[in-house]
């Protein structure tokens, strides 16, 4: 039998009808579904008249939109509109009868955190939804990707994709990462080293001891940001680590079918001698604690870098960078560990799991934010926030004087209240740094939970490495 | 959806590199539940001021492209997120075509999904291209679907490729579910397949 990657395995395991063309029609086993995206294509069911196909398989929760404040099961913490579109998800979930987590429930959350935690994610499953995080679930070894609105439709109608296949990239990190260095800053490197256009075509396989040596959570920080390097999806072969954080999750099989069901997983990997379109191998020992300058996820560099200047690129990018110098007031030539930032945003798909929490607060115990900076923590779901608090973190952040918030997109993409204004400086871990993204002429820089919590201390980016405690949690 | 199959139109220079989905249409214009009416704020932050006066020097607020129907753009347009209230809102606008070096995955399939055709050309066609919509209002660029070209305003006659199955939808505006649903059956036996082989999933 010819060798097979990942990606083949699972994209031939799920062809439902292949035409002539190589267009493909591909089974779909999970579709999350959140408020912003999906309203359209419920409306498209219903003018239409058709019914949800799987409503079992189909998965929905609140989060873009919803407030993160302790007080906003009082709807006026909402704006008219953001109350009509979670409204209208729970219209939607019922009338439809898919499975749902409304904002009241515990276990509502960000609906990349809430797939994987209530074991809806599995290995070798295609999930789909209408949000270009879904990369995230290819930490499971499932593929996964965002779709638009008129796909979200096709989907709840067929529970099938119309797809032609993509290309096969393989991104290597080799040996460990250093002390100080996270997953965070892995997907950052890769990135880096790509472009944001690097993976268009591509559906990555990220392989190598460093990604082994990951948590799942920082797994799925790492395929999280896929997307962001152009790649509809990220993934990485499941392994003894990904079982275990499956066994026992709600929707995760029992029993014998659990068995059925690993023996199949271990049956996912890439053969040796598989055909890759592309390879990419960075050592995972190169890679420093990373934050960006500009407004595009690839302006990546050490944070013990200086701020570059427009003539260090070419073709395009050149009014590109000088276009993000005045968007984010920079001046080339300025230590990037000399900025000084307003706002530590910790929280996101990215990196608003119980690890990151960890991370964070690994660097914070003890210790308070500089006077005059905002800081919030948006732990990625309920569970979290509840785990969290049990452990011991979320005292920490409150002594560290960071407000302690309750689940929801928040501030990555600032659809609810929480938002930068303009010029507000924000040192954050989230997945994009566009122009505009968390709050009209606001200014991100993305970095990883530990660093978000360093520049919290001191008020300016700065290396995690010279306040980091000997027992620093090194994977998340 | 509205069909596509010959245009002819201004074209708007856009040479900014990463053009992503929150430049096209930012969050806070994604809290509608229509798909109608987003046209108004496309671009908006890069083409009005805090007190929603214009900025007249961004390009679709010129007079000479106020009225455009296609976009020439820099590489790697509609990056970030997967709303399709990205297309929504250049169609709403009134644009039909975007071309460009390169396109982000999702934003390159929704547009089909949406009668707008995203067409990838070379660097240097792209330039060429790029400078005729420079030339202004009486620079009009003709795309033809059928035939799979671009004409500049001179006369200059460049091919593209495009993916059949998509190019046979937007030439008769077909909707993907309707066609989808005919393969009901084979739906039905993959499922019952499945739920012998995968029956966790």
């Amino acid at each position: 039998m010819t060798a097979r990657t990942l990606y083949d395995k699972i994209w031939d395991d799920h062809v439902v009808h292949q035409a002539e063309d190589g267009t493909c029609l591909l089974y779909i086993d999970r579709h999350l579904v959140h408020e912003v995206t999906s309203p359209q294509a419920f409306e498209g069911l219903r003018m239409t008249g058709r019914k949800v196909r799987a409503p079992e398989k189909t998965i929905a929760v609140p989060d873009h939109n919803v407030p993160t404040t302790l007080d906003r099961a009082n709807a006026a913490t909402m704006t008219e509109d953001s109350r009509i579109q979670v409204a209208a998800l729970d219209q939607n979930a019922r009338d439809f009868g898919i499975n749902y987590y409304p904002v009241s429930d515990v276990r509502q959350g960000i609906v990349h955190i809430v797939g994987p935690e209530q074991g809806w994610t599995l290995p070798g499953m295609t999930v789909v939804c209408g949000d270009s995080h879904t990369a995230t679930h290819g930490a499971f070894g499932s593929l996964a990707h965002g779709i638009g609105t008129s796909e979200v439709e096709h989907v709840l109608a067929t529970q099938t994709l119309i797809q032609r296949k993509g290309k096969n990239m393989k991104v290597e990190i080799t040996g460990s990462l250093r002390p100080g260095v996270t997953a965070k800053d892995i997907t950052m490197a890769v990135i880096g080293e790509t472009g944001t256009a690097g993976g268009t075509g591509y559906v990555i396989e990220y392989c190598g001891q460093a990604i082994r040596e990951l948590s799942m959570e920082g797994r799925m920080t790492v395929c999280n940001m896929a997307i962001e390097g152009g790649a509809r999806a990220g993934l990485i072969a499941p392994d003894e680590k990904t079982f275990a954080y499956c066994m026992g999750r709600p929707h995760a099989p029992k029993g014998a079918a659990w068995e059925a069901a690993v023996a199949y997983w271990k049956t996912l990997f890439s053969d040796d001698g598989a055909h890759w379109d592309k390879v990419v191998t960075i050592k995972g020992e190169d890679i420093a604690p990373l934050v960006t300058w500009g407004t595009s996820p690839e302006d990546v560099l050490p944070i013990t870098a200086t701020v570059p200047s427009p003539s260090d690129f070419t073709g395009g990018k050149v009014e590109a960078v000088q276009r993000s110098l005045d968007y984010m007031g920079l001046t080339p030539g300025m230590k990037l560990s000399d900025i000084k930032i307003d706002t530590v945003f910790i929280g996101s798909c990215t990196n608003g799991r119980i690890e990151d929490l960890r991370a964070a607060a690994a660097i914070l115990k003890g210790k308070k934010k500089k006077d005059g900076i905002r800081a919030m923590v948006v732990p990625g779901s309920g569970l979290v926030r509840a785990q969290a608090e049990e452990e011991g973190l979320a005292q920490i952040f409150i002594d560290a004087g960071f407000e302690w918030r309750l689940a929801g997109c928040s501030m990555c993409l600032a659809m609810n209240p929480d938002q930068l204004a303009p010029g507000e400086r924000c040192a954050a871990t989230s997945n994009r740094n566009f122009e505009g993204r968390q709050g009209r002429g606001g200014r991100t820089h993305l970095l990883s939970p530990a660093m978000a919590a360093a520049a919290a201390i001191t008020g300016h980016l700065t290396d995690v490495r010279e306040l980091m405690p000997d027992t620093m949690p090194v994977n998340a | 959806m509205e069909k596509f199959t010959k245009l002819t139109g201004i074209a708007a220079p856009m040479p900014l590199v990463n053009i992503d989905t929150d430049m096209i249409i930012p969050k806070q214009f994604l809290k509608t539940i229509k798909r109608s009416g987003l046209g108004v704020n496309l671009f908006d932050e890069m083409r009005y001021n805090l007190d929603g006066s214009e900025i007249a020097d961004f390009v679709l607020n010129q007079p000479a492209y106020r009225k455009s129907e296609i976009i020439i753009a820099g590489d790697n347009f509609g990056c970030g997120s997967s709303r399709e209230h990205a297309p929504w809102a250049l169609l709403d606008f009134g644009i039909r075509c975007v071309i460009a070096t390169s396109f982000a995955d999702i934003f390159y399939n929704n547009c089909f999904k949406n009668g707008i055709l995203p067409i990838v050309m070379p660097q240097e066609q792209v330039d060429i291209l790029m400078a005729d919509a420079r030339k202004g209002a009486n620079a009009r660029q003709t795309i033809d679907l059928e035939a799979q070209t671009v004409t500049t305003s001179d006369g200059q006659v460049f091919p593209f490729s495009v993916d059949g199955h998509r190019k046979h939808c937007l030439m008769n505006g077909l909707d993907d579910i309707g066609l989808t649903l005919e393969k009901a059956s084979a739906i039905d036996s993959f499922e019952a397949k499945n739920k012998t082989l995968h029956p966790w999933a």
